[in-house]
């Protein structure tokens, strides 16, 4: 492990000053990033010797970790030029990036129109619609390629009107999270971290956090996790050979991919709710049991480790009133 | 014979097939026709206890199962069966 020099005058200076940047604020969007990190603690004696710390992706504004991606997308949109008011954002999404484009929309001042496929959860329609966001809804029968392909279709009969960031291809997704997210990590860990890992949807945050790590110190390891199956129960995790893979998906750049089953995933998410009192998503469950492989792995090795994850959002995106659920539309 | 759509990640198992038309007196014989039809259908959408998936939703036209009679729910020949991903859900 590399030996870290930290000056603690400045490091406290420092802190004054990232504290002050999450409290005080010019607009809405400044909130955006800074996530404080939690260290997991009811995993030490299982794994002796190893941290898991994961970042509270869910204090972002937008409640998810989805900020970061939408924010750096619109961003960069409006600097280039390709994104001016009388465009509409419309882009597919699963939840959480509509809800980012939205809160964005609104701190910015332009419209949204979101395609989702008709089974996401029914939290996550209300909050992008209480943003004045139009949804249009695809196949539940088809998931979130469904959407990718209905939302193409309506950017292609009407291209003038829209602007597209089509998030799975878009490297300013990825960027967000190299210009913030890894930074973040490496400041928040002094230097200790050795691994990453991250669940992929659009894979933006392991591809973008990853390389930027590798960069600080190539001997940094980055593994994603993905569902171990095509018909899964992890919402905004992609099973890569059953779907259209996204163009900003590089797995070359990885040191591997940890595939993760729906209810181990679950388990472990029940596992931090009860013991850690961290109600998160299921996301973030299968990205804590994508670190717990990373730690046996290390503990069988003899090897210490700091292992950081990201938890993505929090679990009441997905509560439901236990009645009678509909088939849902169209 | 009731009509069953299958939602696209199961479809590598059907040929492609997004509706199958089966025979079966409840859901449940409907699952184990699927499975004689296409060896692997099952244990996808329900688990080692036979039981549905938690992430998993059939609809029975358009009532979620769970609130009938599970996979004893019983159909009729011009009924539609819908195997879902719950992706939206689990935590009730």
């Amino acid at each position: 492990m590399t030996d870290i020099d930290i000056d603690i005058d400045e490091d406290s200076d420092k802190e004054a000053v990232d504290r002050a940047r999450g409290r005080v604020a010019e607009t809405i969007t400044d909130l955006i990033g800074h996530t404080p990190m939690v260290r997991l603690r009811s995993f030490d004696r299982a794994f002796p010797g190893i941290e898991i710390w994961a970042k509270c992706e869910f204090l972002n504004p937008g409640g998810s970790v989805k900020d970061r991606a939408a924010y750096q997308m619109i961003a960069d949109a409006i600097e280039s030029g390709a994104l001016d008011r009388h465009r509409v954002v419309i882009d597919s999404s699963s939840g959480n990036t509509g809800i980012a484009y939205s809160l964005i929309g609104g701190a910015m001042g332009f419209k949204v129109t979101l395609v989702l496929p008709g089974n996401v959860s029914w939290a996550r329609r209300k909050i992008s619609e209480a943003f004045g966001t139009k949804l249009v809804f695809s196949s539940p029968m088809e998931g979130s390629d469904g959407a990718i392909n209905l939302c193409r279709e309506l950017v292609d009969a009407d291209p003038d009107k829209y602007f597209y960031p089509n998030q799975y291809a878009n490297e300013s997704n990825p960027r967000g999270h190299y210009l913030t997210t890894a930074p973040e990590i490496w400041d928040q860990t002094a230097g200790r971290v050795t691994h990453f890992v991250a669940g992929i949807g659009t894979s933006g945050t392991v591809m973008g956090t990853g390389r930027r790590l590798k960069e600080l110190r190539r001997e940094i390891e980055v593994w994603a996790v993905e569902p171990d199956q095509a018909l899964h129960g992890l919402e905004g995790l992609k099973h890569m050979a059953s779907s259209i893979v996204p163009g900003i998906y590089h797995p070359g750049q990885l040191d591997g991919v940890l595939p993760i089953g729906t209810e181990e995933a679950w388990d472990v998410s029940e596992k931090l709710s009860q013991e850690e009192g961290i109600l998160v998503g299921h996301s973030s469950g299968a990205a804590v049991a994508g670190a717990l492989r990373l730690a046996k792995r290390l503990v069988a090795e003899g090897k210490p480790g700091v292992i950081v994850t990201v938890f993505p959002d929090r679990a009441d995106r997905y509560f439901e009133a236990p009645t009678a659920k509909r088939l849902p539309g169209p | 014979m009731a009509t069953v759509r299958i939602p696209t990640p199961l479809r590598k198992l059907t040929n492609g097939k997004e509706e199958i038309v089966t025979a079966g007196a409840t859901v449940g014989e409907l699952i184990a026709s699927l499975e004689a039809q296409f060896p692997g259908i099952k244990e996808r959408i329900c688990d080692d206890a036979g039981k549905v998936r938690r992430f998993v939703n059939i609809f029975a036209n358009d009532e979620d199962i769970r609130f009938l009679q599970n996979l004893d729910t019983p159909v009729k020949d011009s009924d539609e069966i819908s195997i879902v991903p719950a992706i939206a859900g689990g935590l009730f």
